[in-house]
């Protein structure tokens, strides 16, 4: 079994009452290289930040070869890391910026005294070794001669490198690195992900690196750690994260995907765009699945040989293979190709068995606890709804003044009662209008699946409670919008049984 | 035949009179005034008496040293305030700061008058004309020295220090190391705006001295009722110190921005 050089164990952070991480558990292995990988604000930074120890934990352990230093102050720690803008000390030239770790630094000399007894001093290292390592760590990032130059002098790039070998000077543990190539341009980060992944093969240290930029993730990494609202969404190596990602925010972060709604009609027979289609994942049969396809995985051959065909819409050259997208009845698929076709002609299309992935739907309703408020309008996710009450009592209906009978005739005022709201999410429509809804929220995410987009819309109260829906149009993300449930559409039913009255 | 036009230069036309009348008219007037005589002869005399008689000198010697202990003790006062309300995290650090700097838009004869007061209702008036002029000093003069600090101290980038603690710096290594210096600019700025006033305020060595504490200020005042050829010469002694001073403190560089309060 490999080494775990570092341990986290259901750690969950809190920034003043915001959940940033919630119960986050993995571990890293010695001498790899891990790479935390997601959207902004998904919590990958402030899980670097607690190894390096800038920011502690609310709650969990992180340990290091195997002993728990979720406590220690980073200068404590037996890592570094090289900062998203670097921080390089403006004051101080090169060669002092480097050399501030090594003379923080003290070690323990063993000397022999006249009567050759051995004896131990701490101390600091020498003039000439700092010299020494300096201009070792200058020539591993091929700054050499760059020693007296002052920071303001330099590039970002050669700033990108004084910053690294500032911290591999100290012979870390583990490297960690904030999106270190944030700030460069396409070329200098190209060539530095070559020069990291070297760096890292020559060093034999453990790297962990954060970094939003999918590609480079793949390129790079041994391991990657997808991360989205402070979850570990997929551990995996890149192949695997590519080629059999956990869920669909996994497909639609890593590369591009053709992600549809399907349902499972017998073993290893799935359904979708109105067809079906032999594939490898076994589901329990009826099971609804969220299908993806990735563009490469989708043939194009004859329209009679495919089993989807439609008509080409868009051809887009993208270097090395052209990107075709082809309307299938109502459905976009889209391709990718070494092959051009001609915008407007019709082909055909397949899928091999092993290019269909099938997940397991996240959502399929909407679940929220409310309240009863007026004798119609039940509040929850921020808001008030009309709905009809009288599903609460098979049988009951309401009067003139519009209290509830039960089909005994009993006479009961519903205000406060608390109940469970199931809404579908073809039943939720959103409307640009603050006022058309029963509340109102921001779209937090948008995934295309084929012929609709899946939106998660955010509601803005306190409650921050999750819709999600379907919807032909093109939205926005952050796009403030109302939620709009039709009456006959919230299924309602008793929290607790106990509750209900005579 | 030539239109007048606005350009942007012509905006700066009211500015260049202004300077013209009311900063470099007189100073050249004071420049005339030390070097003539009564007869409005050029004449050395006055610059010659001035270093000439101990009186002067000890005048002088005693405003740089009154000076200078006000700012040591303002500075010794301010970093610690301005280091805790720039880099703790506390919500309401703004009402604390604000609390320091208030004073300074009290009337400042008021504030005189009342330290006045209160040095005599504890009996010290009359009896440590120094430590008292220093004290009254130090109290109007502190808020000079803590916004400059505070506002450097502010805008130093956080992640410094992080990537100071994560060199292995301690806590006392990091100030040594990466906060003082990154302050210095801070530090310069507070010093000249402590340090210039606490020279010529002779209000404050008047009123809480005693009369008994005569500071260069003070002396410049005078000699412009009886000799203003005096008067202008010392006047521009303490120009070359402040210079001098300033200068000793980096206050010319121009890569300041951080010099003076922005409350």
């Amino acid at each position: 079994m490999a080494e775990h050089i570092i341990e986290l164990q259901d750690v969950t952070k809190y920034y003043d009452d915001n959940l940033v991480i919630d119960h986050v558990s993995f571990y890293v292995k010695k001498g790899e290289f891990i790479t935390f990988l997601g959207p902004s604000g998904c919590g990958k930074t402030t899980t670097l930040r607690m190894i390096a120890g800038f920011d502690l934990p609310t709650s969990g352990k992180i340990l290091l070869n195997g002993k728990d230093i979720s406590l220690l102050p980073p200068n404590k720690r037996p890592v570094n890391t090289v900062f998203q803008r670097y921080a390089l000390f403006p004051h101080y030239n090169v060669f002092e910026n480097i050399a501030f770790g090594l003379r923080n630094k003290r070690v323990r000399n063993t000397y022999r005294n006249e009567r050759g007894e051995e004896y131990t001093k701490t101390e600091r290292l020498s003039k000439a070794e700092i010299r020494r390592k300096v201009e070792k760590a200058l020539a591993l990032v091929d700054l050499e001669g760059f020693e007296k130059r002052s920071i303001a002098t330099l590039s970002g790039g050669q700033q990108q490198r004084v910053a690294i070998a500032r911290a591999i000077v100290n012979e870390p543990e583990i490297l960690l690195l904030d999106e270190p190539l944030g700030a460069l341009d396409l070329k200098m980060r190209k060539e530095m992900q070559i020069e990291l992944k070297e760096m890292h093969r020559r060093l034999g240290i453990t790297f962990i690196y954060v970094t939003h930029d999918q590609e480079e993730a793949l390129t790079m990494s041994d391991t990657i750690v997808v991360m989205a609202d402070g979850v570990v969404q997929q551990i995996g190596t890149p192949t695997d994260i590519y080629n059999e990602p956990a869920n669909t925010f996994v497909a639609d972060f890593i590369g591009e995907s053709n992600i549809f709604n399907g349902v499972v009609v017998g073993e290893r027979k799935v359904r979708f765009c109105g067809k079906t289609f032999p594939c490898v994942d076994d589901f329990e049969k009826n099971e609804q699945v969220d299908v993806v396809v990735r563009p490469e995985d989708v043939k194009m051959c004859a329209p009679a040989e495919g089993t989807l065909s439609g008509k080409v819409i868009s051809v887009v050259f993208k270097g090395i293979h052209y990107e075709i997208t082809v309307q299938v009845g109502k459905f976009e698929v889209v391709v990718q190709s070494t092959e051009s076709r001609a915008v407007g002609e019709t082909i055909g299309l397949s899928v091999d068995p092993e290019g269909i992935h099938l997940m397991k739907r996240k959502y399929t309703s909407n679940v929220f606890s409310g309240v009863i408020t007026k004798r119609n309008t039940v509040e929850f996710a921020d808001g008030e709804f009309e709905c009809d009450v009288t599903q609460l009592y098979p049988g009951s209906h309401l009067d003139e003044e519009e209290y509830l009978i039960t089909a005994a005739g009993e006479k009961i005022d519903l205000t406060g009662t608390e109940v469970n709201v199931e809404i579908g999410i073809d039943d939720v429509s959103i409307s640009d209008d603050p006022d058309e809804g029963g509340t109102t929220g921001n779209i937090i995410s948008i995934i295309y699946k084929g012929d609709h987009y899946r939106l998660i819309v955010r509601t803005d109260g306190e409650e921050e409670e999750d819709f999600v829906l379907g919807t032909d149009d093109l939205w926005n993300e952050n796009d403030r919008v109302s939620v709009i449930v039709p009456k006959d559409k919230i299924r309602l039913t008793l929290k607790n049984t106990e509750g209900k009255r005579k | 035949m030539t239109r007048l036009r606005f350009t942007r230069k012509s905006l700066g036309i009211p500015y260049a009179v202004f300077l013209l009348f009311f900063v470099i008219l007189p100073m050249l007037v004071i420049v005339f005034y030390a070097f003539t005589d009564k007869q409005m002869h050029v004449s050395f005399g006055n610059f010659i008496q001035f270093f000439s008689d101990p009186t002067k000198l000890s005048t002088i010697v005693y405003s740089l040293v009154i000076a200078l202990i006000t700012t040591a003790v303002c500075l010794l006062i301010a970093y610690p305030v301005a280091y805790i309300l720039a880099r703790s995290k506390m919500k309401r650090k703004f009402v604390i700061l604000l609390l320091f700097v208030t004073p300074m838009w009290i009337n400042f004869v008021l504030r005189v008058n009342a330290i006045r007061e209160l040095l005599n209702w504890m009996g010290l008036l009359g009896e440590a004309n120094y430590f008292n002029t220093i004290f009254g000093m130090v109290y109007d003069f502190l808020p000079f020295m803590i916004l400059p600090l505070y506002t450097t101290l502010l805008k130093i980038d956080e992640s410094l220090f992080e990537a100071s603690a994560d060199l292995g710096a301690g806590g006392f290594t990091t100030f040594t190391r990466i906060t003082l210096p990154l302050s210095m600019p801070g530090v310069a700025s507070g010093i000249t705006m402590v340090f210039l006033p606490s020279m010529t305020n002779y209000v404050v060595s008047d009123m809480l001295g005693n009369s008994k504490v005569t500071i260069i200020g003070k002396f410049i005042y005078e000699y412009f009722g009886t000799n203003w050829h005096m008067g202008s010469m010392v006047a521009l002694i303490l120009l070359v110190v402040v210079f001098l001073s300033t200068w000793l403190t980096g206050g010319f560089r121009e890569d300041e921005t951080v010099r003076g309060a922005n409350l």
